[in-house]
């Protein structure tokens, strides 16, 4: 398992390497003088000079791509050209709302396509089943942008159930201030989520019920099912203890990718909700095209994924030994 | 004349019949629009579906269903463009990975790796934020992620087939690599190809109407669904058909490219299992 782990860790190197590298590319895809075409056309020679200077565009590419990686090693993404600001700064004060509204995302994904995919497969081809798979493919299809609004719509706007916009207090914080006789303050956080969390969650969600099922539908039919039967034991049991946990192994594996796949739908689910996060904070770099932002976002999103990756790779190859040692 | 039996799955029909509707109307989109695209009509404005405005109209009374088809068009273009350069970039790298295996297949598969690594639609903003809007630039956003798909699943294919009889033989007669990748493998592995496009063609739409919802996809006056959707949802609290109309249009495409995916799976691999639904974006 240690070997494992080590070589999964030393494949991270180059592979955040050629995530560096891409990220730098950006810079090269500008068409002309990159400070010009990011300052706008009503900027000053002087301003526009400075900008060269900062970004170090007067260096030939490999020592600029040399400079920025010996930059990223001691945790310097460069300076916002708009705010301020360290881009690192600026990027770590809104990543806890963004990881928080995945995590929510993908706790409800899976609780939604975990129950619909075994549900469906256990009653293979009722109206259940159908149902279920109808959704599905229609939450594959949806864009999570118009689903958000539609949830909306409905839940704050028509019904005012629930807050359309914004974020409570942080969910850690609102959970403590629930321990301490303010469980007020973690409802709020709860009403506040619900809404985007659902929208983020629904694409999710579809996937994993079809593989679910796909997955159980299988399982069901092996050997050891028949046998757990044959021994005299209740349908219940068979489906949760013995072909469940054996169905939930390739589902694993997909969970780390939708986790990127909810990172990037963050993006769109911030905007609509206005969820001060690392989405929110993505659009407002690139309508202001400040680079040296979009870069150390387009990264950080980069690098989370990878790293929820190999937690989840590890996750596996502890469940499964046929990983590790294949 | 009758389909064979495989092709005959409700998926495959249904998918197809949503897809032909939605490319007929975009191409024959001028016969077809009741209203020019600008031509405004104040006096109704936002008005529900009714006979001469079959899908109602917007804040400037501006003929809907006219606009959602003109909007058709630029969907489906950047769509084709997307799915035929990222097809061909995916399908060549996974063909020589899976065939030259060693070093070739490291490299390239590694490449595959960082680019997947990389939420699409964050890769996508960022692209058009440095190439500035515009279809070509739109249709490459897309591309930059889109192709890993196709690598991965070619080249797990191509493994597959090189190691067959045939392919064996047209080795031992001394068929050099090109004859044996184009004429041996590529036209076997098209069953798989062919279903990642349809499913390729949603997501595409998908990610061109999110950007353009976000305002970074081709500029108005082009009545991009994604647009009108991100317009509608300025109205949305007292007039809330303008933006449900425009996301129901992409749904429903992008339902017909994953239904025809879909049955053609079905239809094209009898062994499927439905295993390869987790991989969909």
């Amino acid at each position: 398992m240690i070997a494992y782990i080590a070589r999964r860790l030393l494949l991270l190197i180059p592979m955040a390497l050629g995530m560096v590298v891409v990220t730098f590319g950006l810079l090269l895809l500008i068409p002309g003088d990159p400070a010009s075409v990011l300052l706008g056309q009503e900027a000053s020679p002087d301003a526009i000079n400075n900008l060269r200077n900062t970004l170090g565009l007067n260096d030939p590419w490999y020592i600029r791509l040399g400079v920025y990686f010996m930059h990223l090693l001691q945790g310097d993404m460069g300076r916002s050209i708009f705010q301020n600001q360290a881009v690192s700064e600026i990027i770590v004060g809104r990543l806890g709302a963004t990881i928080e509204l995945a995590i929510v995302a993908l706790i409800f994904a899976c609780l939604i396509g975990i129950t619909l995919g075994v549900i469906a497969a256990t009653r293979q081809g009722s109206l259940i089943d159908t149902i279920s798979m109808v959704f599905a493919q229609l939450g594959v299809s949806m864009p999570v942008y118009w689903l958000g609004l539609l949830l909306m719509l409905l839940f704050a706007v028509t019904l005012g159930w629930l807050p359309a916009i914004g974020r409570g207090t942080p969910l850690l914080q609102a959970t403590a201030a629930a321990l301490t006789g303010q469980p007020h303050v973690l409802l709020d956080s709860f009403a506040h989520i619900l809404l985007p969390a659902l929208a983020l969650a629904a694409n999710s969600a579809a996937i994993i019920s079809r593989l679910v099922r796909a997955s159980m539908l299988e399982v069901l039919r092996e050997d050891f099912v028949r046998t757990a039967y044959a021994k005299g034991l209740r349908r219940q049991r068979v489906i949760i203890r013995h072909a469940f946990r054996n169905a939930l192994l390739p589902v694993l594996s997909v969970i780390g990718l939708r986790f990127g796949a909810l990172l990037g739908g963050a993006v769109l689910t911030e905007t609509i909700f206005a969820w001060p996060g690392l989405g929110q904070l993505t659009i407002t770099a690139i309508s202001q095209r400040d680079l040296p932002l979009i870069q150390g976002i387009v990264l950080t999103f980069a690098i989370i994924f990878a790293l929820v990756n190999l937690v989840v790779d590890l996750l596996y190859a502890a469940v499964d030994p046929r990983i590790r040692l294949g | 004349m009758m389909l064979p039996k495989r092709f005959r799955n409700i998926s495959l029909i249904l998918g197809t019949l949503i897809v032909l509707t939605i490319v007929i109307c975009a191409v024959f989109a001028p016969y077809l629009s009741t209203h020019g695209i600008e031509q405004m009509d104040m006096r109704n404005r936002f008005s529900g579906p009714t006979l001469t405005h079959w899908l109602g109209t917007d804040n400037f009374g501006r003929d809907l269903w006219s606009r959602l088809i003109f909007g058709a068009r630029v969907s489906l273009t950047i769509a084709c463009i997307s799915v035929a350069v990222s097809c061909s970039i995916g399908t060549a790298v996974g063909l020589a990975a899976g065939y030259f295996g060693g070093w070739t297949d490291l490299i390239l598969m590694r490449i595959t790796d960082i680019f997947l690594g990389f939420p699409a639609i964050v890769l996508a903003l960022a692209i058009v934020a440095v190439l500035g809007p515009g279809m070509v630039n739109v249709a490459l956003a897309i591309i930059v992620v889109a192709w890993t798909e196709y690598a991965r699943v070619v080249r797990a294919t191509t493994l597959m087939l090189r190691e067959q009889n045939y392919v064996q033989a047209a080795k031992a007669i001394g068929a050099n690599p090109a004859r044996i990748l184009f004429k041996e493998i590529l036209p076997n592995a098209m069953g798989p190809i062919i279903v990642l496009a349809s499913l390729g063609f949603g997501t595409a739409i998908i990610s061109e109407s999110a950007l353009s919802f976000l305002g970074f996809g081709l500029p108005p006056p082009t009545p991009t669904w994604g647009w009108t959707l991100s317009y509608g949802t300025r109205f949305m609290r007292d007039e809330p058909w303008l933006a449900i109309v425009a996301g129901a249009s992409i749904m429903v495409t992008v339902l017909g490219f994953n239904l025809l995916g879909d049955g053609l799976r079905d239809a094209l691999d009898p062994r499927h299992l439905s295993r390869s639904a987790g991989k969909k974006k």
